[in-house]
């Protein structure tokens, strides 16, 4: 499939950015992200190959737009979710429960 | 190196430009998200939370360029062991019990005055996890994956790299099966130096064909 993520040869997307010691994740969510692909694929639910092509598939303004290690969090849930292991239903009632949660801890 | 160009200031830590323009989801929702979906698989009883602390510590501790560096440091001192690396990296990395966690294959290319390799994975972030850990951002970002395919010296330049009008510069698409790694070229004035003096001077972008490996002397000041 073709699309923004085949961009070898593309003109225009900038400057080459590289940070001095830069640390293996930038941000303890990146690190969780990391384990939590590997860790739950132990199950076998998909293949390298397919994993890329969920991230193949995500808006191509928002691939360009967002980091790495969010394609790696969006294409994981959709690939849960397509493969039956979890619902949207229970996605969405735990990121509420834990938006609420936040909430709460920023009022204290 | 001081050559190599620093990030600006107004960068964030993924090297991506401040202000650029909207987020489709903003890191809070990001990280919301994270906690959710790795409670509901650790609820399902699907992920044990403590492999996942066990993989972490391995790629934030153990696995990484130093793997590589040893690597070419052998090549540079075993002729015999240089030569099987470069025809059946599989084969010569399976004796310094180095692993291919992707059970990816792996082929190994020298850097001689004569060509100059780099490596890149124009599609997504494809790497040689196993000898040198998790790739830098910039190696997954579209710029470099677009760029060094197109114009190569260029990108060379930008990091540092003098490469002789004269070397044919050679740009190896990584995949998910078959993974690239260099072996630099040695510097001059190593003559005496132990393997592990060697691995010592071995970068990891000297491994990924965007940097060389200095002289002693320069990377003592540098």
């Amino acid at each position: 499939m073709n699309g923004v993520h085949d961009c070898g040869g593309m003109d225009g997307l900038g400057p080459i950015r590289r940070v001095s010691n830069e640390p293996v994740f930038a941000h303890d969510w990146e690190r969780r992200t990391f384990a939590l692909m590997l860790v739950a694929n132990a199950n076998s639910y998909w293949n390298i190959d397919e994993s890329r092509h969920f991230i193949e598939r995500l808006d191509a303004v928002h691939y360009l737009q967002s980091t790495y290690y969010e394609h790696w969090i969006h294409s994981m849930e959709a690939m849960l979710i397509e493969k039956g292991v979890i619902t949207q239903q229970e996605v969405d009632a735990k990121i509420a429960a834990f938006s609420a949660k936040q909430g709460t801890q920023q009022c204290r | 190196m001081s050559a190599h160009p620093r990030a600006h200031a107004d960068d964030d830590e993924q090297g991506r430009p401040a202000n650029h323009g909207h987020h489709h989801a903003p890191p809070e929702d990001i990280l919301v998200r994270v906690r959710a979906l790795e409670a509901l698989l650790v609820e399902k009883g699907l992920v044990d939370p403590a492999a996942m602390d066990v993989l972490i510590d391995a790629y934030e501790h153990r696995i990484g360029p130093h793997i590589g560096a040893s690597v070419v440091a052998r090549a540079w001192t075993d002729p015999d062991f240089k030569a099987r690396l470069l025809k059946d990296a599989n084969l010569a990395l399976e004796e310094l019990d180095v692993s291919r966690l992707q059970s990816e294959d792996m082929i190994v290319l020298e850097n001689t005055p004569e060509v100059h390799h780099v490596i890149v994975c124009t599609l997504c972030s494809c790497y040689p996890w196993g000898v040198l850990g998790l790739p830098p951002n910039w190696y997954k970002s579209p710029p470099y994956r677009s760029r060094v395919v197109r114009e190569p010296r260029k990108v060379l330049q930008e990091f540092g790299c003098d490469v002789a009008p004269e070397t044919e510069v050679r740009v190896w698409d990584s995949t998910a099966e078959l993974r690239y790694m260099v072996l630099p070229e040695r510097p001059a004035g190593t003559e005496g130096m132990t393997r592990h003096e060697l691995a010592a001077l071995v970068t990891r972008d000297s491994m990924l064909g965007v940097s060389k490996v200095a002289a002693p002397i320069e990377a003592a000041t540098a």
